[in-house]
């Protein structure tokens, strides 16, 4: 029994984790159809911004909740600077483009982003444990856990309502779910659709900026870190479903919890779990479990 | 779009910029400009190959670059101490060719051809990826290139195939792993099971590997857990692996990790208590040590993959304290093990060219390094394997501990094994040399 609780437990808290980072990733793609390869450098922007301001403040004696204040200031900052510059800059200039074409520009821009932050801040690494060893830890299923990534599933929850009741409660959402079903029609209906698309854009990179953020506390803030990420986020959408956020949630739940079952009854599949349920999901259901339904167009 | 807002925005993110490039420490580099007046005359060009982005940069690139540009200088600068206080490699001045060992394999070779062929440097001395080693050393045989590589670990240099070219100037990984068994056997005699988790490709499997054949020699009587965890190479994210672990019945864990990972893993771990109850032993824990400060849980077993780091800083040799002492001037911080390393090589290079000259072949310069035996900052290198172009040193481990008024890590309990304890002899695989019951070893 400890052993099953242990797994749902780190199951639940691994998969809160993919759901945080793939959110925003599934909501650009959902609205504007670009898949974003620079989602990764919003998440390490937004783990070094964390990281740096964490320690900075914690250097000069502020007390360490601070910390917590600080996740949330910096995945909105990066958020904001960089998804408004990267979608003003350089995407707005590409929407007329072949898809490809755009894929392959938000890839060039994480690499000078990852070459950016090697310029910011170096190569050493940063350490922003106060948060984390605030909470302290707890036993639960006959182990020690740390409460920091408890919170994770609490805050992937927060994430999951707030997008769930933006998109199914607000004018805004409306006005989203309009966009994504007919882009041209929203537009002949007074949509201004530029101005969806820079907003949308930005809310995705403060997703990916919050999950940076988020994490920072529990790792080693050092280059090369929005690699790994983005292509556990990649997997995690495509069996979801490209642009649905009920789909990253069950998505992320899936290969959570099997990678944890893995981890624990066989490690050698571990790796092999994450991307094996990604192919059978290709295979028997390409466009994802849970793909928008799409309009057809005569 | 509102151009105030834009303007807003631009202000904000060149603020962050600002304030973040403001709070920066300066550092101290070691540059060319700052030496002594170089050695007039001849001048030799000396490749560097090491991470100096991605991953692995900070915790090895970064301090091996920095070991190997310090002794350049010194040595250009003729401030080593005795019996390297002669300026220059073979009288030349050295200029250095840093080179991004990043980017994979098939980069590495593109860059070392063109390193040869159309920069023409005298020597290469550097790498730390054994995929880097295993890549680059057929292509220096055939270019007929002088070769050093400094930290790759791989056995599988010269004991697959005979080099003329090519050399390494420390022991490889089975030395890191067998002496780890031989500490862990030491401390705990009684020692019921064990598991491990490492990197999942070659790096980390070979160490599991090494480790596991040494203890079922050694100590046959400690049972394997059948939950060996194998995390992606970067994963940073352990929990499930932590919870595996903890679960377990092991005693004591093993990981050959490094960098990020083994920072992440010590975070995550030190946050549930995992130190506390089980052993850690951290074959490559040296690359963390001095970062992690006070993060670093006490009572871990740990390694710098040979005699470097914080497991040598007792040691009272002129050379030793130069180099620590010079390096701590320079980067505000004690070298790790890759910048001994990348020094090591960097010394066995000036050794070579002192002896034949600064404008002698490739062949003669391997001539010249083949089978040596020499003094190296930290400890003594016997070029004895591979017909004389692998080194073999000693190997130890010790024992974390946090000193408070000193605010600084220290390691306990330090035990230092011969090379000819933990390197299999001449012309023996080193599995079938583990698993034959490690004959020859003179412990």
């Amino acid at each position: 029994m400890e052993t099953v609780l242990t797994i749902f437990l780190d199951g639940l808290q691994f998969s809160s984790y993919l759901f945080i980072v793939s959110a925003g990733l599934t909501i650009i793609f959902g609205v504007m159809k670009i898949l974003n390869v620079a989602h990764g450098s919003f998440y390490a922007w937004g783990a070094y911004t964390s990281a740096f301001f964490i320690g900075k403040f914690s250097d000069m004696g502020v007390p360490d909740v601070f910390g917590f204040f600080i996740i949330i200031a910096a995945a909105i900052v990066v958020g904001v600077v960089l998804g408004f510059i990267i979608e003003q800059g350089i995407l707005r200039h590409m929407y007329r483009q072949d898809g490809i074409l755009i894929v392959l520009a938000t890839f060039g821009l994480f690499l000078i982003l990852e070459d950016v932050i090697l310029i910011a801040f170096g190569t050493d690494p940063y350490f922003a444990y106060h948060p984390m060893a605030l909470l302290g830890s707890v036993e639960l299923g006959g182990i020690t856990r740390d409460i920091y990534g408890l919170t994770l599933i609490g805050v992937a929850a927060i994430v999951a309502t707030g997008c769930w009741f933006t998109l199914n409660k607000t004018k805004w959402g409306a006005i989203l779910k309009a966009v994504i079903f007919d882009r041209e029609m929203g537009i002949s209906m007074g949509i201004n659709v530029p101005l969806v698309y820079t907003m949308t854009f930005i809310a995705g990179a403060i997703l990916g900026g919050l999950g940076g953020a988020y994490i920072a506390p529990t790792v080693s803030v050092s280059p090369g870190l929005g690699t790994e990420v983005i292509v556990l986020s990649f997997a995690v959408v495509v069996v979801g479903g490209m642009g649905s956020v009920a789909g990253a949630a069950i998505g992320s739940l899936i290969i959570g919890l099997l990678r944890a079952l893995a981890v624990h009854e066989l490690p050698q599949a571990e790796l092999f779990v994450v991307f094996a349920v990604m192919a059978i999901v290709l295979v028997f259901r390409p466009e994802g479990l849970f793909a928008p339904v799409k309009p057809r167009k005569i | 779009m509102n151009k105030g807002l834009i303007a807003a925005l631009a202000i904000i993110f060149l603020g962050v910029g600002v304030f973040i490039l403001a709070s920066e420490k300066p550092k101290k580099t070691a540059t060319m400009a700052e030496t002594a007046s170089p050695v007039e005359g001849k001048t030799i060009t000396i490749a560097v190959p090491s991470f100096l982005t991605g991953g692995a940069a900070g915790p090895f690139g970064i301090p091996a670059m920095n070991g190997a540009k310090m002794v350049i200088d010194a040595i250009n600068a003729g401030k080593l101490p005795a019996p390297y206080n002669t300026k220059g490699f073979g009288g030349a001045t050295a200029s250095i060719v840093a080179i991004d060992e990043g980017g994979g394999a098939t980069k590495q070779v593109a860059e070392y051809r063109n390193l040869v062929e159309k920069r023409n440097v005298d020597a290469i001395v550097g790498y730390i990826s054994s995929g880097s080693c295993l890549a680059v050393a057929p292509i220096a045989e055939e270019l007929k290139q002088f070769t050093i590589f400094a930290t790759c670990g791989t056995p599988r240099i010269f004991e697959e195939l005979d080099r003329k070219y090519v050399f390494r100037t420390m022991s490889h990984a089975t030395a890191d792993n067998v002496a780890a068994a031989m500490y862990v056997r030491e401390r705990y005699p009684n020692l019921k099971a064990y598991t491990g988790i490492n990197q999942n490709y070659a790096w980390g499997q070979d160490s599991w590997r090494d480790f596991v054949l040494t203890l079922k020699q050694i100590l046959p009587g400690a049972t394997v857990s059948t939950n060996i965890q194998f995390p992606k190479i970067f994963a940073g994210q352990y929990g499930s692996e932590i919870s595996a672990i903890a679960l377990d019945e092991a005693e004591l864990v093993h990981s050959s990790f490094w960098g990020g990972d083994l920072e992440a893993f010590i975070f995550q771990g030190n946050a549930r208590n995992l130190f506390k109850k089980k052993v850690g032993v951290f074959t490559v824990g040296d690359t963390g040590v001095y970062r992690l400060g006070k993060n670093l849980p006490d009572g871990l077993i740990l390694g710098a993959r040979g005699p470097y780091g914080i497991l040598v800083r007792e040691r009272n040799s002129d050379l030793n304290q130069w180099f620590i002492n010079t390096y701590k001037n320079l980067h505000d911080t004690y070298p790790s093990g890759p910048a001994y390393q990348y020094g090591q090589a960097i010394l066995a290079a000036k050794i070579a060219f002192d002896k034949v000259g600064s404008d002698s072949s490739s062949e003669r310069l391997g001539d010249a390094l083949r089978g040596i035996t020499f003094e190296s900052f930290s400890t003594t290198v016997e070029m004895v394997l591979g017909g004389g172009h692998q080194a073999v040193t000693e190997n130890g481990y010790g024992v974390t501990k946090y000193v408070s008024g000193n605010a600084e890590n220290i390691v306990t309990d330090v035990k230092f094994y011969p090379g000819a304890c933990i390197m299999p002899p001449k012309d023996v695989n080193s599995v079938d040399w583990i698993e034959g019951g490690m004959k020859g070893a003179k412990c």
